[in-house]
């Protein structure tokens, strides 16, 4: 039994050590087509774009998103901006309407019906080539726009590209130990971006053609992930999806656990929803890395923290329990004997090696995200809040994404 | 469109990671083998020597004798090698390492006697027996209340020896006091034989009590 359990964990070790090189490895393939841009650039011509904000009371930061947008580095006449209030039940719908008089702006009015109808309100109502979505949580950089359609200009087969998303003013240690992930997000993106293999197109400025909606269809409800059942089906019809890595959108992070929690099991079930809905792709070659690199590592870093987050529950018990043998042998008054530190104790199997390697390589993904997002090289209080906030609490949202996944589909297997 | 090549690359740099990780850890853990070889000479020069020490100056070496105390390091090894065991990967070392330090708890342990008696210094000796080739959660609960004891009582002295172990000595000993697997843990106090779990008040009183070993103020019981 132990050398079963053992054996286990020797392979997700490996997969994840797999996985990190392999990042890697396309990192040092790549590393001189990462260009990060300064200051303005012009095109060789402006295509009409339409962006859409789809609020639902978001009473508190919409007006800044809106404004960011008429910010943007971008010919007024080539920009439309729609303002959907999907039915909001504070002063989102009068904030909006307070954007009537500027003439690229349009504002509609709808009932609640999920983010995906209020994108596809926006569908109906585009006539422009391009289309993208910017969450009314989020505010674009000026220069954001103009850079992600440069990549459109380069290569006409591209079909959407995705900014930098990252972490709008980050005040706490939650906030902070996001806006680390976030940046390793970037990195991770611009890899999945060489590997043609992105499977989320974010809700903040992702730019589509809209020719990928008049061919695949409008959005759906995804399992609440919308911008990831599109990513899906994109990938599914090999329509290429790009990563522009120096248009940075910077969105509201939750700042409590709780908050986080909500967010991320919405996220992890609609990964793991979407998977299942599309599993006729995974391990299909003429589906590229997507299917081969992408949803397989998503679905084996699911089980391997379960597993692991079981095998530390599992000694964490043990533990409990030789302390309670402890106590119940000797009683309240046993001696504790304080021993020194002894660097004999300190276990030196194959295992500790590997993971001081995976914990380095994912600080090295964090410092290189960083530098792409930042400019920045170096350490940051977000990397070392990163995994403690995320080791503890990753775990839950994980399983009770699993365990909602089996609630839900338990009727579709009868 | 796949790059396979590079899935290859990858696959093969991280066994490559692998093999390098079993190799530091191999080097770690031959450096703490060595560390307890090290330790474990020691000892056995210590233990010939107090030996050689007494047979030489008998009695009236009493005075320097009773100095050389070496139940500590003892101490230490009998703990490092129980960690080692449940923690590393080179059991077969480790086992041969428990032969030889279970050989010198039996030197020291006949050393001391004679000391003991000679030089008429109240120690007391406890000889314990566990297994650890089948789960004995009593041989835990019975390690804890000894070490628990010893501390207490730094001139108690506990020998304690694996049942199971490939030793013509430790299968002596279980002849001499006819112990049985069934029956562990196993304690030998002063020839007589307690077989199962023993609480700590009951060995306390029966350490004060047949040994008339007096419980030392902290302040001297430090040597």
């Amino acid at each position: 039994m132990a050398s079963i359990t053992t054996a286990i964990f020797y392979v997700f070790i490996f997969l994840s050590v797999y996985v990190q090189v392999f990042f890697f490895v396309t990192f040092l393939e790549n590393r001189k087509k990462i260009v990060t841009r300064k200051g303005t650039i012009k095109l060789g011509y402006y295509p009409a774009v339409t962006i859409v904000v789809p609020c639902f009371n978001e009473e508190k930061t919409v007006e800044q998103t809106v404004f960011s947008l008429l910010n943007l580095n971008y010919p007024k006449d080539k920009l439309k901006i729609f303002l959907i209030n999907d039915g909001s039940t504070d002063k989102t719908w009068e904030i909006i309407n307070k954007f009537t008089d500027n003439p690229s702006v349009k504002v509609f009015h709808k009932e609640n019906g999920g983010k995906y109808t209020a994108l596809n309100l926006a569908l109906e109502n585009t006539e422009t080539e391009f289309f993208g979505g910017l969450d009314a949580d989020s505010y674009a950089d000026p220069e954001s726009l103009i850079r992600i359609m440069s990549y459109f200009q380069k290569d006409p087969s591209i079909m959407a590209v995705a900014p930098s998303v990252t972490v709008y003013d980050p005040k706490n240690m939650i906030q902070n130990a996001q806006k680390a992930e976030y940046h390793m997000g970037v990195y991770l993106k611009k890899m999945l971006d060489f590997l043609g293999a992105i499977n989320v197109t974010p809700g903040p400025l992702t730019i589509f053609r809209k020719k990928v909606f008049d061919d695949l269809g409008y959005y759906r409800h995804g399992h609440n992930t919308e911008d990831m059942e599109i990513a899906y089906r994109m990938q599914k019809n090999r329509y290429k999806i790009e990563h522009c890595n120096d248009a940075y959108i910077y969105t509201s992070a939750p700042m409590t656990v709780k908050k986080l929690y909500k967010q991320r099991l919405r996220w992890i079930y609609g990964f793991i929803n979407n998977t299942l809905d599309y599993r006729d792709v995974l391990f299909k070659k003429k589906y590229g890395n997507f299917a081969l690199f992408t949803l397989p590592v998503g679905v084996a870093s699911i089980l391997s923290v379960i597993y692991l987050f079981s095998r530390i529950i599992y000694n964490f018990g043990n533990y409990l329990y030789s302390k309670f043998v402890i106590l119940n042998t000797l009683g309240w008054h046993f001696i504790t004997k304080i021993s020194n530190f002894d660097l004999f104790f300190i276990n030196v199997q194959s295992f500790s090696f590997l993971v001081i390697l995976i914990y380095f390589l994912v600080i090295f993904a964090m410092i290189l995200g960083r530098k792409m997002t930042e400019g920045k090289w170096g350490l940051s209080f977000g990397m070392v809040y990163f995994f403690p906030v995320f080791s503890i609490i990753a775990p839950f949202w994980l399983l009770s994404a699993v365990y909602n996944t089996i609630l839900n589909r338990r009727p579709t297997w009868r | 469109m796949i790059d396979w090549r590079k899935y290859l690359i990858v696959f093969l740099i991280t066994v490559a990671l692998f093999l390098s990780a079993s190799y530091v850890s191999n080097y770690f853990g031959n450096k703490k083998i060595d560390q307890l070889k090290s330790i474990q000479d020691q000892i056995a020069i210590n233990i010939l020597s107090s030996e050689t020490q007494f047979s030489l100056l008998q009695e009236s070496s009493c005075k320097n004798i009773s100095g050389s105390v070496l139940s500590g390091e003892l101490d230490e090894l009998g703990r490092k090698l129980q960690w080692e065991q449940e923690n590393s990967n080179s059991s077969e070392k480790v086992s041969y390492l428990k032969k030889y330090y279970s050989l010198l708890e039996i030197k020291d342990y006949l050393l001391m006697k004679k000391i003991s008696t000679g030089c008429k210094i109240k120690s007391a000796f406890i000889l314990y027996f566990y297994t650890t080739m089948e789960n004995c959660s009593e041989c835990e609960k019975e390690s804890l209340v000894l070490s628990s004891l010893r501390e207490k009582y730094p001139d108690l002295r506990v020998y304690s020896f694996d049942y199971s172990i490939d030793l013509s000595a430790v299968k002596t000993l279980l002849q001499i006091y006819k112990i049985k697997d069934t029956e562990l843990p196993a304690l030998v106090l002063d020839d007589e034989v307690l077989t199962g779990f023993h609480g700590i008040d009951e060995l306390e009183a029966m350490v004060q009590k047949s040994f008339k070993l007096q419980e030392l103020k902290p302040t001297i019981s430090q040597k």
